[in-house]
């Protein structure tokens, strides 16, 4: 294939979304990923996507979708994009409907919706309770097809690990481990589009898939990639406890009625449903984390004295349960070894999605030319918390929208960019990597992980207080220090996993400590980020964007305003109807 | 109750590097999965025999069984380690890697092939564009139902492994493939497309390799209706056969 192809660094929602629009224009993709594209971490979304197609006769509008979302963002997501994306949102469910997603039907045959959190309409749509997935599924057959067509050329167990830039400081390709081989190639691309993700490894045990390694926007950040909002992280009020990971335990249950409660004083205390009567247990996430971290840490009332509150479906039909739910009971089920359908299940949050990521234009493009971001690694339209059901459809959208401005720019004249220019990246990597397999000191880099993911669930989610953010800060430099004297196992040149992990560990520490840096600068709450001793949202000062740039010596904080322009500014409350 | 577990596993360092046995004892926790076994070795990568080594390298993503990622075998049954919880397992737990696909290195195969004989098979539905032309054809409950069972299908190979006609020398497609094809072809618009895939099920490689082992519907985790679904597309052949004759005579 020339080197006239786009690269596509990823093959989630928001990269295979952004593989089939470039190739509808014509153009053809190189489409890299860690994984098989089909076993992105996308597969894991459970409840659904939204869209206000107001089947259902609530008068539901795409314009109220908006406005649920921005107030849901606690009005920190510029408001036009956002706007593009809810009144895209039903010609989105529509596509994927058409590309044969089995979504969940009406007895007439249309599409079913379902209620989530933020919102008191049905806007959800659904397949089961394994929705990414069947989005995925469809996406990804209809990239299949344009590879058999010859318009895109994957790259599988392939890793990113570095842009090229040209003298100008434009992007103009990428180099890539070839894992199994640990070859480092150099690749010239006309543009590049980032789709990898979140950074759920930055957190230890997570909702998030094992993938989901945070490295690669570190490496673009290090190469001159800004970032935004780093330290909006989205902890989701309902997961099930693992060794391995935190299981998710979809809004989508509580939205078919399911009911969240514990003992107080010896009988059942449906909180939510007490302190929000209008949304009860469809508040929003960063609320209702917040109130069951208070519950259980404060209060003391998780039942039994255990980390831990009810999330209960036994009052629903079974037959219900098995059509709309039964995706995610089974892996309570599973998992959990007890009956979800008739026993009450044990929840507590768990860092599931980061609001922040590189920094970009309303045409998805980040401060490096050339380069582009889509998916949960762009910052745009969550703000400071994410409503339910609204990240497949902002990923399916950035995909969407990248398309055509990117396919622009790859199509402008550039002077070659010189075979020593790519020498010289490949050279730089495969030299880290010799450093990494020459390691022989006493530390391992998975307990590294360890420690770093246990302190920022830990310090750095519900709750930040500033003297433990400070605390924390300093114990990531102590971890960085270590993570330079691992001593590697693993000496083979195939397929090494842990000399490929310990290299990414590096860049989750500064990603962590990118985070800190960000919360402990940001004074005041504000969605997902809370601080007792600032506990108001503080326009004044704070309504504005946080922005990170790289440098050797310390990483820079700056703002930028946020684009109010559509809906005023009010007060979020979810106690009443709004 | 046990207080280790003990682990037997098939390391293999690149295809053509011999094969070895190594065991390792982890401590026992409750509700432990095998693929926590494996990173609790990552972390004190010591074998039995108290000897330092590499741990074993292994594929992964969700851990909750719906990406298809660490299908291995488990005590001889192939399944996802994800799911495998030790308290359901004797020991010691052998571990060996898929063997009808190429090997990576340890308990790692590329399934490459499978995901190339989904796109041989044409299972998509060829849409006119990504632009806005409305809502998709209507579809019954019941026939969402249906399609929904089939498209959980997770690519993950349990149905390939021990079914007697699939091997990488061989042609055929294997269940999982064919029960795709089926989704395909019930589907409204998909339908339109049925003969040019049932023109490609028609040659070797396709249905008439199945030897109705039955083997693949036994080990699906996600209960696909697999040999219901080759029995159908069967039909579907007969019909297929019949319309081409006429159509040449
Ligand atoms: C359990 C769970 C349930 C969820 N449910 C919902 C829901 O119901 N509704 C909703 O809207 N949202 C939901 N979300 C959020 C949503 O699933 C994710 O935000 C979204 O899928 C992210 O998609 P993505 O395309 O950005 O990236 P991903 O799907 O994470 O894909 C990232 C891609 O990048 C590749 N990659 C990463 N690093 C590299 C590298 N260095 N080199 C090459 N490739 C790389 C990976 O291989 C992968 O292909 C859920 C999230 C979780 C964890
Ligand atoms: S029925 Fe038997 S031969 Fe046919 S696909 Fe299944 S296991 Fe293979
Ligand atoms: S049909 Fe079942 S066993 Fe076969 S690949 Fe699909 S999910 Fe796996
Ligand atoms: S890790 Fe995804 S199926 Fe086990």
């Amino acid at each position: 294939m020339s080197e006239r192809a786009i690269i596509v660094v990823g093959g989630g929602l928001a990269g295979l979304m952004a593989t089939i629009r470039i190739c509808e224009l014509g153009h053809p993709v190189k489409l890299f990923s860690y994984v098989p594209v089909k076993r992105s971490h996308s597969v894991t979304a459970q409840g659904g996507i939204n869209a206000s197609i107001n089947v259902l006769g609530e008068g539901d509008s795409p314009q109220i979708h908006f406005e649920e979302t921005i107030v849901g963002s606690d009005f920190l997501a510029n408001q036009p994009p956002a706007k593009g994306m809810c009144d895209d949102a039903p010609n989105i469910v529509y596509l994927l409907d058409r590309m044969g997603v089995p979504f969940n039907r009406t007895p007439e045959g249309n599409l079913d919706f379902r209620g989530f959190g933020g919102t008191l309409y049905h806007r959800t749509a659904f397949a089961g309770a394994t929705t990414g997935q069947q989005l995925m599924y469809a996406l990804d057959e209809q990239v299949r097809r344009y590879e058999a067509e010859g318009l895109v050329e994957k790259f599988e167990y392939w890793s990113m690990q570095n842009i090229l830039k040209d003298s100008e400081g434009r992007c103009r390709g990428i180099a890539a481990l070839n894992m199994p081989t640990m070859e480092v190639v150099a690749f010239r691309a006309p543009a590049v589009v980032m789709a990898v993700g979140g950074p759920g490894l930055v957190f230890g045990r997570t909702t998030n898939s094992m993938i989901n390694t945070g490295s690669a926007v570190i490496r673009a950040f290090k190469s001159g990639a800004r970032f935004a909002n780093p330290e909006f992280v989205q902890v989701h009020p309902t997961a099930i406890a693992g060794l391995d990971k935190r299981r998710l335990i979809s809004e989508s249950v509580r939205a078919e009625g399911g009911r969240v409660w514990t003992y107080k004083d010896g009988k059942k205390w449906y909180f939510f449903e007490e302190m929000y009567p209008a949304y009860g247990n469809l508040v929003p996430r960063d609320i209702a984390s917040k109130v069951i971290h208070d519950i259980v840490v404060n209060q003391g009332l998780g039942p039994d004295g255990g980390r831990y509150v009810y999330l209960d479906v036994s009052h629903i039909d079974d037959d219900v349960l098995r059509r709309k739910l039964s995706g995610v009971l089974e892996i309570y089920e599973k998992f959990m070894g007890e009956d979800p359908y008739h026993n009450p299940m044990k929840v507590y949050p768990a860092v599931h999605y980061s609001m922040g990521g590189l920094w970009i234009d309303y045409n998805q493009m980040t401060s490096v030319p050339g380069l582009y971001a889509v998916g949960e690694c762009d910052y745009e339209y969550h703000g400071a918390n994410r409503l339910g059901a609204n990240s497949l459809l902002s990923c399916i959208y950035a995909g969407r929208i990248v398309g055509a401005p990117a396919v622009e720019y790859a199509s402008q004249e550039l002077p070659d960019i010189a075979d020593s220019a790519l020498a010289e990246v490949v050279g730089r990597e495969e030299q880290a990597f010799e450093e990494v397999f020459a390691s022989d000191g006493e530390e391992n880099a998975y307990l590294i992980q360890d420690e770093m993911g246990e302190m920022m669930d830990r310090d750095v989610t519900i709750v930040r207080e500033n003297a433990t953010l400070d605390k924390v800060a300093a114990k990531l430099e102590d971890l960085d220090a270590q993570a330079a004297r691992i001593g590697l196992r693993d000496k083979g040149r195939r397929m090494n996993a842990e000399a490929i992990f310990a290299r990414e560990l590096r860049d989750r520490l500064l990603y962590a400590k990118m985070i800190v840096k960000a919360a402990r600068a940001r004074e005041e709450s504000r969605g997902a980020h809370y601080k007792p001793t600032f506990p108001k949202r503080n326009d004044d000062e704070w309504l504005k964007t946080t922005l990170v740039d790289y440098s050797a010596e310390e990483l820079k904080i700056s703002y930028e305003p946020v684009d109010i322009s559509l809906l005023p500014l009010r007060e979020r409350r979810y106690d009443v109807k709004h | 109750m046990p207080k280790t577990v003990v682990l037997k596993i098939k390391r293999q360092a690149g295809p053509d590097e011999r094969p070895h046995w190594e065991e390792f004892e982890i401590p026992y926790q409750e509700r432990l999965n095998v693929l926590f076994c494996l990173q609790t070795i990552q972390r004190n990568p010591v074998n039995r025999l108290g000897k330092p080594t590499s741990a074993p390298v292994w594929d992964q993503s969700c851990l909750e069984e719906v990406c298809g990622a660490c299908t291995m075998i488990v005590n001889n049954v192939v399944r996802q380690a994800c799911t495998a919880l030790v308290d359901d397992l004797e020991q010691p737990i052998v571990l060996e890697p898929l063997t009808k696909f190429p090997l990576i290195k340890d308990l790692m195969v590329d399934r490459k092939r499978f995901f190339d004989d989904l796109t041989k098979s044409k299972t998509w539905v060829s849409i006119d564009g990504t632009h806005a032309l409305g809502a998709g054809p209507g579809c019954s409950q019941e026939l969402q139902q249906l399609r929904y069972a089939l498209a959980r299908c997770m690519t993950c190979g349990c149905c390939l492994e021990v079914c007697p006609q699939y091997g990488l020398e061989r042609p055929f497609v294997g269940a999982a493939v064919l029960a795709q094809v089926r989704l395909f072809n019930v589907h409204p618009t998909g339908a339109m497309q049925a003969d040019e895939r049932l023109e490609e099920m028609s040659k070797p490689g396709g249905i008439t390799d199945c030897g109705n082992a039955q083997n693949c519907v036994r080990v699906c985790p996600k209960e696909i209706p697999l040999t219901e679904s080759i029995a159908a597309l069967g039909r579907q052949m007969v019909g297929y056969g019949l319309r081409k004759f006429f159509s040449k005579s």
